[in-house]
């Protein structure tokens, strides 16, 4: 038997009806590096977060170090078990100098000198992985580039003080490191699992992944569905594990009806601020699909079009947010008031709101979109989450917006739901209404006459109806090492 | 090359020695240890209002109960400290204990801490009336003997402002627990992250400031000699601004001890400018407020430049 550094037992978690992860089972050998990659809501982060002790599993085992956790499994935990992990929205404080960071990790960093220590602790680290980094550890961390700061908190998820390292988890080490530093870790890694610590390697860069591990894991659907030495796969095969096969055949090949060559280009953006790069275009009557890895500039791409920074918007636009709670509903409002406050301006009369005309708009719009409640004078949170969410679409559809931007807008919404919103964005399109929609979900896809996947900020693939397929997608939003 | 961040923590000194040079010009009588002592001897309490206020904004709250906090301890060391030593002092420290507990419930519940302390400076304000109807009481004779102590050479202010800054600065800025208290308010996810728990460490940082709020209490009761539940309604806002001119920020986990003593300083200073100008009392509130709006607009102009480069 090897020794493993980690080893989970069918941990499954939940949030609401979602269920992340669905009886994980995962075994991290001591001195092994493991990719690990997936698509959007493959259960990644849920895995990395259950695995750092932020949350913690409904059902199923942990076992460090042949040791089975049985009591409480927090991030003190994890910490001192030996799990370090360097999380993609850097998780170091930005108002602290590198030196006062390492502190914040190490809990023996204290006493007199401990600024001194842990100053040389942090050098030492830097110099060790990425040598002439040039960061000197009393650098301010706000004012050192995105660059330097990955750098410093790699090294500081490296630097060992009383408690084993054993697990270091790195979740897209490389998205701001230039080629050279990017090297550097890479070679690194190499070193320190020699040592005998175990690496977890997260990247959506596939030549990363199968260069720097020893055996890959491809997660899909909160599941592992495949487990191979690295040398058992290649790009097409990883990306293919991550795929479905019931997917790649189905595609939609039903062009809206209103939306030809010829319908008028209502929408002209340059996603990467560049005049000259990937150019995405939008005619009257066409829904777009914006696919990729989450948090590769869709959403910017979303809210550059709406305040018509580097894009040319010839017609009015409505927004309908994914995070509802944040950027969506007006949660003290009423139902009614929450769908028409997009439409103000035609509900007016001699400067003040008809409520007569208000209440109207309001309940054709609950019986368009069939809301789900006895009054739409209720207060909106009475409403399920689905329904809240047919509200915004409300909101957008009863406007005289003509280009409709959808950020994601169909999170954790039921399927029920989902299949009459999906009827009602193919029938206004064919009203000559025209949709960009960002979606994490393939099966949304489907719905669109033509997909731009991004990575990295741009434009990597342009697809249209007939040729989309979950295959060519992945392929498009994984690269084969950084550019 | 001039650092930005550099010339920013400068701009709260510099402030008081404009402040102080346009005094001395104006009252050129002032320039002496009598002078600077009448003038200051009010900063320390401002003073030390201004390090409590600087606890809770480390950790991104905000204390509006400061001031009728500062009266209520300077009712009950006038009246209970003063007559049964022991029970005075239970008391204080119950006042401590509950600014803990307050920082827990604000952690807990995930209450604005703005909401939580307005409502707050009420009961605070409404135990000091309880134990003390009307103005009075009386001062402990130690308490006033410490407030109107003659240093020989330098006046006791300024030697009080050198050592509430220094002993904060060593604490917060320097000691491995004042990392974890500053990095509560820069990332509250990284700290959780790495295993510290954020109610300890808010619990912690509100008790210290109830404490330096005690100690405020105190030494404004041994100025006065006797005391009144509204004296300090003002070192609310005192203490905020203190912080803010101080070079502070109210998110993000950034204040300077030094700096807000400073701050502290310049607010007391140019109340007395402001008499010495003749300007009615009506007016010094509103002309204390032009003064910070032209400290931060400095600020304000000094930090664009930053982001311009």
């Amino acid at each position: 038997m090897t020794l493993h550094a980690i080893k989970l037992d069918g941990v499954e978690k939940s949030f609401g009806a979602v269920r992340a992860l669905a009886g994980v089972d995962l075994v991290v050998s001591a001195g092994e590096c493991l990719g690990l990659v997936g698509h959007n809501g493959a259960g990644k982060s849920t895995l990395m977060h259950v695995l750092t002790g932020t949350l913690s599993p409904d059902t199923g085992s942990i076992t460090v170090g042949g040791v089975t956790i049985s009591g409480e499994w927090s991030a003190a935990a994890s910490q001192s078990a030996g799990i370090r992990c360097v999380f993609q929205e850097l998780s170091l404080c930005p108002n602290l100098s590198v030196a006062e960071n390492a502190r914040i990790m190490h809990r023996p960093l204290k006493g007199f000198g401990w600024k001194k220590r842990a100053s040389e602790l942090i050098r030492a680290k830097l110099d060790e992985i990425f040598p002439s980094h040039g960061i000197d550890p009393d650098d301010e961390i706000a004012d050192l580039p995105i660059g330097k700061r990955q750098m410093a908190e790699i090294a500081r998820a490296f630097t060992v003080m009383s408690d084993p390292l054993r697990l270091v988890i790195l979740d897209e080490p490389t998205s701001s490191l230039d080629a050279v530093t990017a090297e550097q870790l890479l070679a690194y890694i190499g070193k320190e699992t020699a040592k005998g610590t175990a690496v977890i390697l997260i990247s959506h860069l596939l030549g990363e992944i199968l260069s720097a591990s020893n055996r890959i894991v491809v997660m899909k659907d909160g599941k592992s569905v495949a487990e191979r030495p690295a040398g058992g796969f290649d790009r097409a095969s990883l990306v293919a594990a991550m795929g479905s096969e019931a997917h790649s055949a189905k595609s939609h090949s039903i062009k809206s009806e209103a939306a030809t060559d010829a319908s008028p280009i209502l929408v002209k953006a340059h996603p990467d601020g560049s005049a000259t790069g990937p150019e995405m275009i939008v005619r009257k009557g066409e829904v777009i699909g914006l696919a990729g890895l989450a948090g590769h500039g869709q959403t910017r791409t979303l809210l550059q079009i709406f305040s018509r920074d580097h894009a040319s918007v010839d017609a009015p636009m409505s927004f309908i947010a994914g995070d509802r709670q944040t950027d969506g509903v007006f949660n003290l409002w009423s139902i009614a008031r929450n769908v028409t406050i997009r439409s103000l301006k035609s509900l007016t009369r001699y400067g003040l709101i008809d409520s007569e005309a208000e209440e109207r708009l309001a309940d054709e719009w609950k019986n368009r979109m069939a809301i789900r409640t006895p009054d739409m004078d209720n207060n909106i949170l009475t409403l399920s989450g689905g329904n809240q969410q047919k509200a915004l679409f409300a909101r957008a559809l009863a406007s005289d917006a003509t280009v409709i931007l959808m950020d994601d807008p169909m999170r954790g919404v039921d399927i029920g739901t989902k299949l009459e919103v999906y009827d009602m964005i193919r029938s206004e399109a064919a009203n000559g209404r025209s949709f960009i929609w960002y979606t994490t979900e393939f099966d949304e896809l489907a719905y669109c006459d033509r997909v731009y996947v991004f990575r990295n900020g741009k434009i990597s693939d342009e697809i249209n109806a007939g040729s989309i397929s979950e295959e060519r997608i992945l392929q498009a939003s994984f690269a084969e090492s950084a550019a | 090359m001039i650092n930005r961040r550099h010339l920013r923590a400068a701009l709260p000194f510099l402030s008081l020695a404009i402040v102080l040079a346009a005094t001395f010009y104006v009252q050129p009588r002032t320039m002496s240890y009598f002078g600077l002592n009448l003038m200051l001897q009010y900063a320390i309490p401002i003073a030390l209002a201004t390090i409590a206020q600087m606890f809770v904004i480390t950790v991104n709250d905000l204390d509006l109960s400061i001031g009728p906090f500062v009266g209520l301890v300077g009712c009950i060391s006038a009246t209970l400290l003063l007559n049964d030593p022991l029970l005075g002092i239970l008391a204080l420290l119950a006042c401590i204990a509950a600014y803990g507990l307050v920082g827990a419930l604000i952690h807990i519940r995930n209450l604005p801490s703005i909401v939580v302390t307005l409502g707050l400076s009420f009961v605070w304000l409404g135990i000091a009336v309880l134990i003390l109807p009307s103005p009075g009481g009386k001062a402990p004779v130690w308490l006033k003997a410490i407030m109107s102590f003659q240093m020989p050479w330098v006046p006791l202010p300024i030697i009080a402002a050198i050592l509430i800054g220094g002993i904060v600065h060593v604490a917060l800025m320097t000691s491995s627990f004042g990392v974890i208290g500053r990095g509560a308010g820069g990332n509250p996810k990284a700290l959780q992250r790495a295993g510290w728990s954020m109610l300890k460490t808010k619990m912690i940082m509100f008790s210290i400031a109830g404490f330096f709020g005690v100690l405020a209490g105190l030494s404004l009761l041994g100025l006065t000699t006797s005391a009144d539940a509204h004296v300090a309604d003002r070192y609310t806002l005192y203490s905020i601004a203190g912080v803010i001119l101080g070079g502070g920020e109210f998110i993000g986990g950034r204040v300077s001890p030094m700096g807000s003593v400073v701050g502290a300083l310049t607010l007391a200073l140019a109340g007395a400018f402001l008499i010495f100008l003749k300007i009615s009392p009506d007016w010094q509130i509103g002309a204390q407020g032009a003064i910070l709006i032209i400290v931060l607009a400095m600020r304000a102009l000094i930090t664009s430049g930053e982001a311009r480069r």
